[in-house]
């Protein structure tokens, strides 16, 4: 073979090659996830490269270095119109740059920055061999009890990992609700779901329980994961396309034919329906929905606290902003298709979650199942179909995940010899000897309730009247009975912490640092400005409830 | 001069704020400041008095409009103050009498340690009283009447060491509750008929509305009136009310606050002409109080309660006279402005005889006093004589009138009327000189006092005599110049008067007047000023034992609605118990069992789990494809 045979197989060759375009990427309106994700290499970076005593403040320091950036980069973004006028679709039709989307993302940045705030909290136990310890095993590679345990726990070792681990699960997170494309929507699931999969294993106490509730996740998620794909995989037959556009194209009938090998499955609606319902039962998994609710009171309760405040509010923002964009942008034709079914979701969200948390005794599984009956309020707002029921399921949004975080961080401080005394009977009479903790937790009890004056009214509110006003009376009317029997929880633990004798060998409060007061802090603050003064907000929301097309 | 209006009512509402807030250091010179500011408010009304005669009778009414209270939509309230000739008559009344009595309470409280708070809570009541006489609109008069009501509460309840003090205060703040929710009804229903409370526009107006509306507004302002003025049915509180201070009872319980009722009755006279019905409801109340008090007054050994029995007894004859209607409401306020003078000179003095008898109430152990108090005895007997009709003297000729009037009301009701009005007066006479001889005449019955000291009367103090002085002068004189005078020409501008046809001569009703009063001396005087009188009661008729029981009217409430609220209550609370709590408690224990079962789902196995999400996926799956074959 000569040179110039070569030479014209090279010519030859990338004659076709040059036709491929390259995609155009928008690489500042995509900055909030770009940096979140550029962080996290960085993190991991450091993990190898720093030395181990600089690593925890490398860590804790670029994490909310790249959140405070991310969130400014969110914010130019809205100030620069994307928000509303200029909302359009980046990245190839992969990523939508819309009202809905920066909203959210916002709302994740900012759960993530007090969640992580939790994550860095390294005054709550007593100081272990000398070392600072946080809420993370020493290292979580480590046979539980075993030698190799307690050389780390001596030698000082902390699992900083979880650092970049959140940062890469927040990038996912951010991607979720913006996804315009079934392939990112999957992706963003799996970018999120592993590194909280890790996250739950690595509790420094109570080990076993962590490693049993991250398998279990891990197990029940990939299972999930296996029916949403097969959605994904029907709705491509279905319309010959993996883009939401192009779905709604043709569920609508404005596009024909996209790819003659697909002529003989395309239009089929047997495909849409069954493909949709899968896909739907992954969201649904996601956010905690009845019946796809039963991994969430385990994983709640096995997973370090911090880890699981972090993931009851972020990881449900980012999976009801997937699931509302799901169901506004790529099936609004197929409206009376899911309304009645998702009616019956979230009857029985509402309901089970509600009716299940009375007889539970562990604080951080009646939070599980308050999150489960919160899930099916929301789920009320997104049936709604209207403008007003988006902006109201933004707020709500907004509103409950300080809520969840702040609620987690005060079980954080409420230990015994064991660690976090979760257990109900251990909170008796906690009111007499911290009256400020349990104040502060009452108030978020109350929120969670829906009392007036807390951001739990507010939103709650917003999501029944959109529903009501959407043609879902009778939902709101179990929504209230719900709402009922969940105030009896709510307020069985206020009593149980102010008018209960405290116990002999009750627990102590342990007195945070300045980490988790500001989380608490923010929890509160935001749970009473959203309650006092919600409009402001409201508006916020209500502007960002446009989805682009 | 219209803008001075707001400072009747400032003045006593400064000294009030003053002393009530200034603690301790002003306890040596509050009464003074008290008294000054009563003064003041006195001076006042006496300047706007004389500009007010120095004008045309058809537009000496004055207003004057501070602010702007509730303005919402469709409903416009104002703090705006009115003084036409009926408030004028009322706000003299009140700075003259009140002003004296503040003089009084400066002997009368002067070894009491709280007189400070004493003087604000009468300065609080004065100025109360005056905003509810001055109000241009109902609202406003309702804030007075509860502001009476307060400053009466606290006053009765002034030795609230006291326990029968203290549930005598809380006994007539209860009933006054009842009358005041009338007023409130009263007020609303106003609302809805005319869309304003003005008096203004209310009364202007009142021709236009439905006879059935109006009967019920008067009817619901005749509640009020009988809680605040203790008419029957409410009447069970004054006799208590005596447990206050004596310079109360007499401001409050005798001059003033009590004759409140009447004042909103004839303030409202355009709504009552109108309704006929109510009208009637009015004279009979007033009928039945004047006996009725009358009776409570012949049996009481306590001077305070036989005063406050008679007290009850005159505001019948006032409200009874407000009931007739034109012919009667010009009566009824000539007899309240000359009662206040010798019901308050009356109370003045029993004070003062308490004040020298060791704080004994009971005429029992009184007798001969005359000698030792001689002014007291003399300004006494003034108001005495001043009550009982006199020929002369003021009371004489205000409840002249009264009788007149009722006979004047025509038909079988004026003859009903008026035979109650003349057997009330003989009744008058009889008690009102039971009560003079028993403690001025006989032979003296004095007991030592619970501590064992024996009694030594003695004249009380000028700043006590000067006032009774005053009173009397009042007592004796005042029936006259109104008579005059011309008070009927006075008030006819604003209450409207009308000579009605008497069916007998005014000639012969007060000969028949006199010769009623002579008799009910003359068996008083059988009884009680021939033969002595015995220290421990006899046991008496069924009737005087009742009418010591105050004809068992707390026996009455007692049966009715303290033993049947406690029934009601004690039923309710079963039905809760039974009926509420079981389905309350029932659907708990249901979804609680619920809970419990629905847990056992949650085995904490990933088999189950994972079971769990398949069949709710292909219940997903079916409902999605049923609803689109549906």
């Amino acid at each position: 073979m000569n040179a110039l045979t070569v030479h014209s197989m090279w010519t030859t060759a990338a004659e076709p090659l040059n036709k491929i375009p390259a995609p155009k990427i928008e690489y500042v309106q995509l900055a909030p996830v770009l940096i979140v994700v550029g962080a996290a290499v960085l993190g991991i970076l450091a993990e190898a490269f720093v030395p181990r005593r600089g690593r925890y403040v490398t860590q804790v320091f670029l994490t909310l270095l790249a959140l405070a950036a991310s969130f400014a980069a969110v914010v130019a973004l809205a100030a620069g119109g994307y928000g509303t006028t200029k909302a359009h679709i980046a990245a190839m039709g992969a990523i939508a740059v819309d009202g809905p989307a920066l909203f959210l993302q916002g709302t994740i940045i900012l759960a993530s920055v007090v969640a992580v705030l939790t994550f860095a909290e390294r005054r709550l136990d007593p100081a272990d061999h000398g070392h600072k310890v946080d809420s993370f095993a020493a290292e979580a590679a480590a046979v539980p009890g075993g030698d190799h345990e307690k050389a780390a726990v001596k030698a000082g070792f902390t699992t900083t990992e979880v650092f970049p681990l959140a940062l890469f699960a927040i990038a996912g997170m951010l991607v979720f609700p913006a996804a315009n494309d079934l392939l990112t929507l999957f992706i963003a699931l799996e970018v999120f779901s592993l590194p909280l999969y890790l996250l739950c294993a690595v509790a420094r106490r109570k080990r076993l329980m962590s490693q049993e509730a991250a398998l279990k996740y891990f197990l029940l998620g990939a299972f999930s994961s296996a029916f949403l794909l097969f959605g994904i995989a029907l709705l491509y037959g279905y319309a010959g396309s993996v883009s939401y556009a192009t779905i709604a194209g043709v569920v609508d009938g404005s596009v024909g034919s996209v790819d003659p090998a697909l002529a003989q499955t395309m239009g089929n609606d047997a495909l849409l329906l069954i493909g949709f319902a899968l896909v739907l039962m992954g969201l649904l998994f996601k956010v905690g929905a009845v019946p796809f609710h039963m991994w969430t009171p385990d994983v709640y309760q096995g997973a370090p606290t911090p880890v699981t405040g972090f993931m009851a509010a972020a990881t449900k923002v980012a999976a009801f902003g997937a699931l509302l964009r799901l169901l506004y942008v790529v099936l609004p034709g197929l409206t009376w298709d899911w309304r009645p079914v998702m009616w019956g979701v979230a009857i029985v969200t509402m309901l089970g979650g509600a009716i299940v948390a009375i007889t539970q005794t562990d604080i951080k599984r009646l939070l599980a199942y308050s999150s489960i009956a919160h899930a099916g309020f929301l789920l009320a707002g997104v049936i709604a179909a209207t403008p007003s029921g988006i902006s109201s399921v933004l707020f709500y949004l907004g509103a409950y995940s300080f809520v969840t975080i702040g609620a987690f961080a005060v079980v954080t401080l409420v230990r015994d010899a064991g660690g976090e005394a979760t257990h109900l009977s251990k909170w008796a009479g906690l009111g007499r000897r911290s009256p400020l903790v349990a104040a502060v937790f009452a108030v978020f009890l109350l929120a969670f309730a829906g009392i007036p004056l807390t951001s739990g009214f507010s939103g709650k509110f917003a999501v029944f009247k959109a529903a009501a006003e959407g043609g879902a009376g009778a939902l709101v009317v179990v929504g209230v009975i719900a709402s009922a029997i969940a105030a009896f929880f709510y307020i069985r633990v206020i009593v149980l912490m102010f008018f209960s004798e405290p116990k002999a060998d009750g627990p102590t409060v342990a007195v945070p640092s300045v980490l988790t007061t500001l989380t608490i802090t923010a929890g509160v603050v935001v749970t009473l400005v959203l309650g006092l003064a919600p409009q402001y907000f409201l508006d916020l929301a209500g502007q960002a409830s446009v989805f682009v097309r | 001069m219209d803008n001075l209006i707001a400072l009747l009512i400032a003045a006593p509402l400064l000294g009030a704020a003053v002393l009530l807030c200034g603690g301790r250091r002003l306890d040596k010179t509050g009464h003074w400041l008290g008294t000054l500011l009563a003064a003041v408010s006195f001076a006042t009304a006496v300047a706007l008095f004389a500009d007010m005669l120095g004008k045309g009778a058809d537009d000496r009414a004055m207003h004057q409009r501070l602010f702007s209270w509730i303005p919402v939509e469709g409903f416009q309230a104002d703090i705006a103050f009115q003084l036409d000739q009926l408030s004028m008559t009322f706000v003299l009344l009140i700075t003259g009498v009140g002003t004296l009595i503040h003089v009084y309470s400066i002997g009368y409280m002067e070894h009491d340690e709280r007189r400070r708070r004493f003087f604000g809570y009468l300065n609080l009541f004065v100025a109360a009283m005056l905003l509810l006489v001055l109000a241009d609109n109902y609202l406003l008069l309702y804030f007075g009447w509860e502001g009476v009501g307060l400053a009466s509460y606290l006053l009765i309840g002034f030795w609230q060491h006291k326990p029968s003090a203290a549930t005598a205060a809380k006994k007539a703040f209860l009933v006054n509750r009842v009358g005041d929710i009338g007023l409130s009804i009263a007020i609303m229903l106003m609302f809805t008929t005319f869309g304003t409370f003005a008096f203004g526009p209310v009364l202007a107006s009142a021709e236009n509305a439905t006879e059935g509306k109006l009967t019920a507004i008067g009817l619901m302002l005749l509640l009020a009136a009988c809680g605040k003025s203790a008419q029957v049915p409410l009447q069970s509180w004054l006799g208590d009310a005596m447990e206050g201070p004596t310079p109360v009872s007499a401001l409050i319980h005798a001059a003033t606050m009590v004759t409140a009722g009447v004042y909103l009755i004839v303030r409202s006279a355009d709504i009552f002409n109108a309704a006929p019905d109510a009208q009637l409801v009015v004279t009979i109340v007033g009928a039945v109080t004047l006996l009725f008090g009358a009776i409570v007054g012949c049996a009481k050994d306590d001077i305070k309660k036989a005063l406050a029995g008679s007290t009850m007894s005159q505001i019948g004859y006032m409200i009874l006279a407000a009931g007739l209607g034109p012919v009667g409401y010009v009566f009824a306020i000539m007899h309240l402005v000359t009662h206040g003078f010798f019901k308050a000179g009356l109370f003045l003095g029993a004070g003062s005889v308490m004040h020298g008898m060791n704080d004994e109430v009971d005429m029992r152990k009184y007798g001969g006093l005359r000698k030792y108090m001689p002014v007291t005895f003399i300004t006494f007997g003034l108001g005495y004589l001043a009550i009982i009709g006199f020929p002369g003297l003021s009371g004489f000729f205000s409840k002249d009138k009264i009788i007149e009037a009722a006979f004047a009301k025509g038909g079988t009701e004026g003859w009903i009327l008026g035979a109650v009005t003349l057997l009330g007066a003989a009744v008058t006479a009889y008690y009102m000189t039971r009560v003079m001889l028993m403690t001025f005449f006989g032979e003296k019955r004095w007991q030592p006092d619970a501590d064992g000291r024996p009694p030594h009367p003695h004249e009380s103090p000028k700043s006590m005599l000067v006032p009774m002085i005053l009173l009397a002068v009042g007592s004796v004189g005042g029936g006259a110049v109104f008579e005059f005078s011309g008070f009927t020409e006075w008030l006819e501008p604003v209450t409207g008067f009308d000579h009605g046809h008497a069916p007998i001569s005014a000639a012969a009703v007060t000969a028949a007047t006199v010769a009623v009063m002579v008799i009910g001396v003359g068996l008083a005087y059988l009884q009680y000023g021939r033969k002595p009188v015995p220290v421990v009661a006899p046991r008496g008729s069924l009737l005087t034992r009742a009418a010591r029981r105050d004809l068992l009217q707390d026996d009455l409430n007692h049966a009715v609605f303290v033993t049947g609220g406690t029934h009601l209550t004690r039923s309710l609370v079963y039905v809760d118990h039974t009926l509420v709590d079981g389905v309350v408690n029932g659907t708990a224990a249901s979804v609680g069992g619920l809970s419990g079962r629905l847990r056992k789902l949650q085995n904490g196995y990933v088999r189950s789990y994972a079971v769990s999400m398949l069949g709710g996926t292909a219940v997903l799956i079916a409902a999605t494809l049923l609803m689109r074959a549906v």
